[in-house]
């Protein structure tokens, strides 16, 4: 007797959990509200379906359940009438359900001819994007011609190619109401280019080009995810796409550079970047050997585009605004002082030059531990620390180990990695969230042991 | 005598002389059935750590700082292929197929014993390869369940190296197994009934443990192929499922393969998979719910060709996991047509079991709870599966919790609640004692309720389009911070739900010693397992004399008859005329 009260008690429930509960589809913002639709009359088919026969049962349980040593069960092996009946009620609520579907879908696989093209790029764990520049034609790619110079695989003989905006970050800015076909590209594995908002979504298929189109109808910025299980940082693998209006549209676009562009960008001038580097000696050292004491980290010996990416953020807010990064806020001021990019690349192709000495030791900690634990940074910092370039990771090992702990903190504890648009600083804080003090020790006595 | 049993024609079984003999190189199915289903259900409690370890990590980030996102991916991928093959598919074609088939059939024994015994000793080793893939270098393979290539075999996956090779291997050998023990089940059933059992008078359970054999038998080549060719691929660096590609940034040695390829191999075994383990289920559920309604089970040929037919179609649905894979979006049309088509045999199997309780005699034992637990979860699950089917409707909740909460309430609770009633209903046919029925209670609720708690939401966290196979999700502007209060609410349920399954092994070893007597027919049930001379069957089970079938497996309630169940080897009196089968 208790199950059939349960039962009709679930049912109820479910139904009130289902109209009161705060989880349901995020705001639309683009064209699919049919795909919402037919959402609604699958949950409104499925739904009698589902109160119906839980109910019926629970009557039966009520009613049926044995009573007496003398009850009896009716005899009745088939009922043909009945069952045909239901067969033909069944069949009528699955092409009630499956009719919209289709003429949905019909839709899906029609993109409209004047879309406008955007290719998305995934690779392990980052977006970036390309746009067919004014010729409105992407030039061709090959994944076999991706290169440090090259993260976007261009051929570089193909004329449609040159005019093709690259856009080598995480933020793809689109125009409100226009019809876009997303290309989705990948370099290495399976990824999937979902906005929930957008309700459409596909998986990047390396090897080939696959499609989805909308048209954005909300002004915003929203979450792209990654949602094709991609490797340890699949869940680390995010991006933003803004929705804007014509002219904002058009004011950023103005902003991004063609592969041409890109290709013929000047490497950073070490000479120039001497004078430069006065200022960094002070605290990181005369040889970037850094100091401790003044808590200024080993700088010489790391890679070029590490030290670029971090003065610039340095510089624009991404890192040390957070009140409670006391050593970034002082690094941030410093950073500022650098005029332009090209101050940057200068500075840091000079600290290119500086000799490499390993930094001393100054952690201990269990290292079998270390070695077990190291094996998801190993991932992308590389088995022997030597970092990759192609996920953003620097160099660790040899490099001061005090600096790492700190920074491992940071990330645990969101002093680091903060900023909306440190991308990369938030993939490391979803990183290390089950790291703790002592883990992280002993992370860092092994690197030491490298 | 139209029909001599091959256990009849005089040939003699291989009567055991030692311990050893009896009970670890048994050639006995009901001591096989028993292996089976003890290493299945030991790597299932390995499979349910992985899972608590997995809910901890995301209904406490931070604070159970047990795993990393290395060891949090393995469990992810290992929790899965175990719980699906390894447990459950060996659970009801090794366990119950091979306690049930001979027994319910009326045979001595299957119809090659030592290929049995072979079955369970190469499972047994898949078992072992599988597991100590946690102990090579990197873990095991963080690939998730499905294994798709590249990244199963590239760098950037947890237990790329050694981990994926070792289930591949142990895929392998898993199908070697299979098909040892599958080829075993049909033909008993095909052709070692005894006099009298014609097709149409099996039990459901037999049915559909058989049709899911076949199933499986057509079905795991597809995997095994992949297999190999990911094998291949990882080892000698084909390409066949591997394009040119920039592996973390060096440029790949392979070309011109597709993932897509290992994807429709993979699912072509997949999607019958899910029946694999639904067809046994439907049939145990069917014979649960008739036997303990007093009643036959309600419209019993349609059951039959239900079980028939939805095997037939499965083999032709399996691209709806692929919807939005890349694969050519005309191919959503077909299978989201077959896909719903499969909804309608499937539902009528649904009515036909409310329908044996309506005006039946129904006893709330404890197998029954666990059968009418199942009904309702199934039927939860099975309209879930109607949203996921139908293409427009998929793409949304694609790769979202809603695709958790679903495959968990059809695959996952409702064959566990058919697993726990099947073991409720036939434990004391094989160990000749009751399980503790007040543990068996508690065992119920707690799981019955418990995962409701745990998936309900899921479906609609998915909705809200929380994505699934995130090792922590920080914070994300499209997400509420209810769903992280969610997350806590959920796990904290999986943890009460694992901790009652402790309680479930603990019944079945305390009563083991402890129970009440059994009777050789507690349940007073009609077919043939009921019917043998001892309880629990000695090697061969029946006496000098097989039995003889008079009628089929639902006569209960019978018009006229003195009990309200016939045995399926009453001969025909004048009382029971009506009994028309």
């Amino acid at each position: 007797m208790a199950i059939a009260i349960i039962l009709i008690l679930l049912v109820v429930g479910s139904v009130i959990f289902h109209f009161m509960s705060p989880w349901y589809f995020t705001e639309l913002a683009s064209n699919w509200g049919d795909i919402d639709t037919t959402v609604t009359i699958t949950f409104i088919v499925c739904g009698i379906v589902f109160v119906l026969a839980n109910l019926f049962m629970a009557y039966c349980i009520i009613k049926f359940r044995n009573k007496s040593k003398d009850q009896r069960a009716a005899y009745e092996p088939e009922n043909k009438k009945l069952e045909s009946w239901l067969t033909i009620i069944t069949s009528i609520g699955v092409v009630a359900m499956l009719a919209p579907g289709l003429v949905v879908w019909a839709k899906f696989v029609s993109p409209p001819d004047d879309a406008m093209i955007v290719e998305a790029v995934g690779q392990q764990w980052q977006w970036t994007f390309r746009l067919p520049g004014e010729d409105g034609r992407l030039g061709t790619v090959d994944a076999r011609k991706i290169s440090f110079q090259n993260p976007f695989g261009m051929n570089e003989e193909d004329p449609y190619g040159q005019d093709d905006i690259l856009i080598p970050s995480s933020e793809l800015h689109i125009p409100i109401n226009r019809p876009i076909k997303f290309n989705l590209r990948s370099k290495d594995v399976l990824h999937n280019f979902t906005v929930p908002q957008f309700r459409v979504k596909m998986d990047l298929v390396p090897g080939m080009i696959t499609w989805q189109w909308l048209t954005p109808t909300k002004l915003g910025t929203y979450d792209i995810l990654c949602e094709e299980l991609c490797g340890i940082a699949h869940h680390a693998m995010r991006g933003k796409v803004v929705v804007d209006d014509d002219e904002q549209y058009k004011a950023w676009l103005s902003e991004q550079k063609t592969y041409a562009q890109f290709a013929s960008m000047q490497p950073g001038d070490a000479h120039a970047g001497k004078p430069l580097y006065q200022a960094c000696a002070a605290c990181h050292g005369l040889e970037g050997e850094g100091n401790q004491a003044l808590n200024a980290p080993k700088i010489s010996g790391q890679e070029t585009w590490y030290l670029e990416h971090q003065l610039s953020n340095f510089k624009h807010g991404l890192r040390g605004s957070n009140p409670e990064d006391t050593y970034g806020q002082q690094m941030a001021p410093m950073a500022a002082t650098l005029v332009d990019n090209a101050a940057i690349k200068n500075i840091a192709a000079y600290i290119q030059t500086l000799p490499d000495n390993p930094a001393p030791h100054t952690i201990n900690g269990d290292v079998d531990n270390g070695k077990d634990l190291y094996e998801t940074c190993g991932k992308c910092h590389g088995k022997q620390a030597q970092g990759k370039w192609a996920v953003n990771a620097p160099r660790i090992a040899g490099m001061s180990d005090w600096y790492l702990l700190t920074q491992l903190k940071n990330f645990k504890h969101g002093v680091r990695g903060n900023h909306p648009s440190d991308v990369r600083g938030k993939q490391m804080e979803l990183m290390v969230v089950s790291l703790n003090d002592e883990t992280m020790q002993d992370i860092i006595a092994y690197i030491n042991s490298l | 005598m139209a029909h001599v049993a091959l256990a009849d024609k005089g040939q003699e079984l291989a009567h055991p002389k030692t311990w050893i003999g009896a009970y670890v190189w048994s050639q006995d199915h009901k001591v096989i059935g028993i292996q089976y289903i003890i290493t299945a259900t030991l790597v299932g409690l390995v499979a349910l750590a992985l899972s608590a370890m997995m809910r901890l990590q995301l209904g406490f980030p931070g604070v159970f700082d047990l795993i990393q996102p290395n060891e949090y991916y393995s469990a992810v991928t290992m929790h899965g292929m175990i719980m699906v093959v390894f447990m459950l598919t060996a659970f009801f074609l090794g366990g119950f197929g091979n306690l049930l088939i001979p027994l319910m059939c009326g045979a001595r024994d299957m119809a090659f014993p030592y290929m049995n015994m072979l079955s369970f000793w190469v499972y047994l080793a898949s078992v072992i390869v599988l597991c100590a893939s946690f102990f090579v270098p990197g873990g095991a393979t963080g690939a998730g369940w499905t294994l798709y290539p590249p990244q199963a075999i590239t760098e950037g996956s947890a237990g790329s190296g050694m981990g994926i090779i070792l289930m591949l291997v142990s895929l392998a050998l898993f199908i070697v197994a299979f098909t040892m023990g599958g080829l075993n089940y049909i033909t008993t059933a095909f052709q070692a009934r005894t006099r009298g059992m014609t097709l149409m008078r099996m039990p459901l359970s037999v049915w559909g443990i058989v049709m899911a054999t076949i199933l499986g038998l057509l079905a795991f080549p597809a995997l095994l192929v992949a297999a190999i060719m990911m094998l291949l691929d990882a080892l000698l660096g084909t390409s066949f499922f591997m394009p040119a590609i920039s592996d973390l940034g060096e440029v790949s040695s392979t070309t011109g393969g597709t993932p897509i390829l290992f994807q429709h191999l993979f699912w072509f075994f997949g999607h019958p998979e899910v029946y694999i383990v639904a067809l046994p289920m439907f049939g145990i559920a069917s014979d649960l719910i008739s036997t303990h309604a007093r009643k036959n089970i309600f419209g019993y040929r349609m059951m039959v060709w239900a079980i028939i037919a939805i095997g037939g179609l499965s083999f032709i649905v399996w691209a709806h996991h692929m919807y939005v894979s890349g694969m050519n979006p005309y191919f959503g049309f077909f299978f989201a047509t077959t896909t719903l088509i499969i909804a309608v045999p499937t539902a009528l199997k649904v009515y036909n079991w409310v329908l044996t309780l309506w005006q039946g005699n129904i006893h709330l034992n404890v197998p029954m709870l666990f059968a009418i637990g199942f009904i309702f979860t199934f039927i939860h699950g099975g309209i879930t599966g109607l949203f996921l089917g139908n293409v427009a409707v998929d793409v949304p909740l694609s790769d979202t919790y809603f695709v958790i909460g679903h495959f968990h309430m059809v695959m996952g609770v409702s064959p566990f609640l058919i697993v726990f009633g099947g073991m409720y209903h036939w434990y004391p046919k094989f160990t000749g004692r009751m399980l503790n029925d007040t543990m068996g209670k508690i065992h119920f609720w707690v799981t019955f309720l418990g995962t409701y708690a745990i998936y309900l939401p899921m479906h609609y966290i998915g909705i809200l389009g929380v994505p699934r196979r995130y090792f922590a999700y920080g914070s994300l502007d499209s997400f509420p911070d209810s769903v992280h209060v969610i997350n806590t609410s959920i796990t904290i349920a999986a943890l009460i739900v694992g901790t009652a399954q402790l309680l479930f092994i603990y019944n079945l070893v305390w009563s083991l010693f402890k129970g009440e007597k059994a009777s050789s027919n507690p349940w007073r049930a009609t077919t043939l397992e009921w019917q043998t001379p001892d309880t629990p069957p000695k090697h061969g089970n029946w006496g000098p004399e097989l039995p003889v079938v008079h009628r089929w497996a639902y006569s209960y309630s019978v018009p006229g008859a003195r009990e309200d169940f016939i045995p399926q080897t009453e001969e025909p009196s004048e009382n029971t005329k009506g009994d028309v089968h």
